[in-house]
């Protein structure tokens, strides 16, 4: 890459900006995790096409109308939100070099994930009681993978963030520190971003059919 | 551009997540707070369309939509700090594409499976046959 970016320099191409050496290792990362986002974005898709096309095949058992709590989504929907939310702040608090108050915002943060994951948890549970787990229907199935795959990652991230916050308390702000408070924002925000389109596909339009 | 890391200085790219940080901190928060803010916003608007009955039925599905693309955008726009600035192009560019396969995938699954379920002949028909 740097080899064509000099050459390029050396013939003067049309861009008037003077070549510079290669980009910082700050964007490198960040760019190569927001790849990475996208990637997981492009599963997700699947997952999201897959419950679309199998939400009427509930075979005899109950629909999305029979089973969504749609006030519990609403409080989960919150949570998460918020949490997004206090992870900007401790973004925030990572570039002013400030631990207390990253520290302070990560727990926060991890506290609304957890509360988060909790609700999830008691859902899941309550539907496999009442008989309608992933093995009632195709509808149901696609229903567990997807909500689940998403719960997964908060609780992957969830493990990232409180990782974060030894590292932060141990290693201080060093460069490569500030890289993956970098990439695990970018993480967590873009696990807000997937539940705006569970909350709407799954639940609001799922509970509608 | 400062962003608090010194490698970034000479740069005139910018990470994804990272913004300009000569606001300072409280503008930051302000954008932050401006967010959560629309974000509540339409949320809310989405819950409570979703449970009325003041708006038209059919509309319900698009109107929920297009709230979710809405509110997409104010999370890249606000969270992530994805701008249309020259420093983006490549985390624009790098979106771009990948909206590009999230649409052909869902886009691509709705429409053939829906031409096969009109397609087909339907179960039952097809148990009467083998028999």
């Amino acid at each position: 890459m740097s080899t064509i970016a000099l050459t390029e320099a050396h013939h003067g191409s049309a861009s008037s900006r003077v070549w510079s050496g290669p980009a910082p290792k700050r964007i490198v990362t960040g760019y190569g995790f927001w790849i990475f986002i996208l990637s997981d974005i492009i599963m997700f898709a699947a997952f999201f096409a897959t419950y679309a096309v199998l939400l009427g095949q509930t075979a005899g058992g109950p629909s999305g109308r029979d089973l969504f709590d749609l006030r519990g989504v609403a409080i989960e929907t919150g949570f998460l939100l918020a949490s997004s939310f206090t992870c900007g702040l401790a973004s925030i608090a990572a570039d002013s070099r400030s631990a207390i108050w990253f520290q302070l915002a990560m727990a926060v943060t991890c506290a609304l994930g957890l509360a988060f994951l909790s609700i999830e948890g008691n859902e899941f549970a309550s539907l496999v009681a009442r008989g309608a787990g992933p093995t009632r229907s195709a509808f149901l199935s696609a229903f567990f993978t997807l909500v689940g795959c998403h719960g997964l990652h908060v609780s992957a991230g969830i493990l990232w963030l409180l990782t974060m916050m030894a590292q932060v308390f141990t290693k201080g702000f060093r460069p490569d520190i500030q890289r993956r408070i970098l990439c695990f924002a970018l993480f967590w925000h873009a696990l807000d971003i997937i539940w705006i389109a569970v909350f709407t596909i799954v639940y609001l339009l799922g509970s509608a059919v | 551009m400062s962003n608090g890391h010194h490698e970034i200085d000479d740069s005139i790219d910018l990470a994804p997540g990272d913004e300009h940080v000569e606001d300072g901190i409280a503008q930051r928060i302000v954008g932050y707070l401006t967010g959560l803010g629309l974000a509540i916003l339409l949320t809310a608007t989405s819950f409570f369309v979703a449970g009325t009955n003041l708006v038209w039925e059919p509309s319900i599905p698009v109107a929920l939509v297009v709230l979710a693309i809405a509110q997409m955008g104010v999370h890249l726009v606000f969270f992530l700090h994805i701008t249309t600035g020259p420093d983006n192009t490549n985390n624009v560019l790098a979106l771009a594409f990948g909206v590009l396969i999230v649409i052909l995938l869902m886009g691509g699954s709705l429409w053939i499976m829906d031409n096969l379920n009109h397609n087909m002949v339907p179960m039952d028909q097809i148990m009467q046959m083998q028999r």
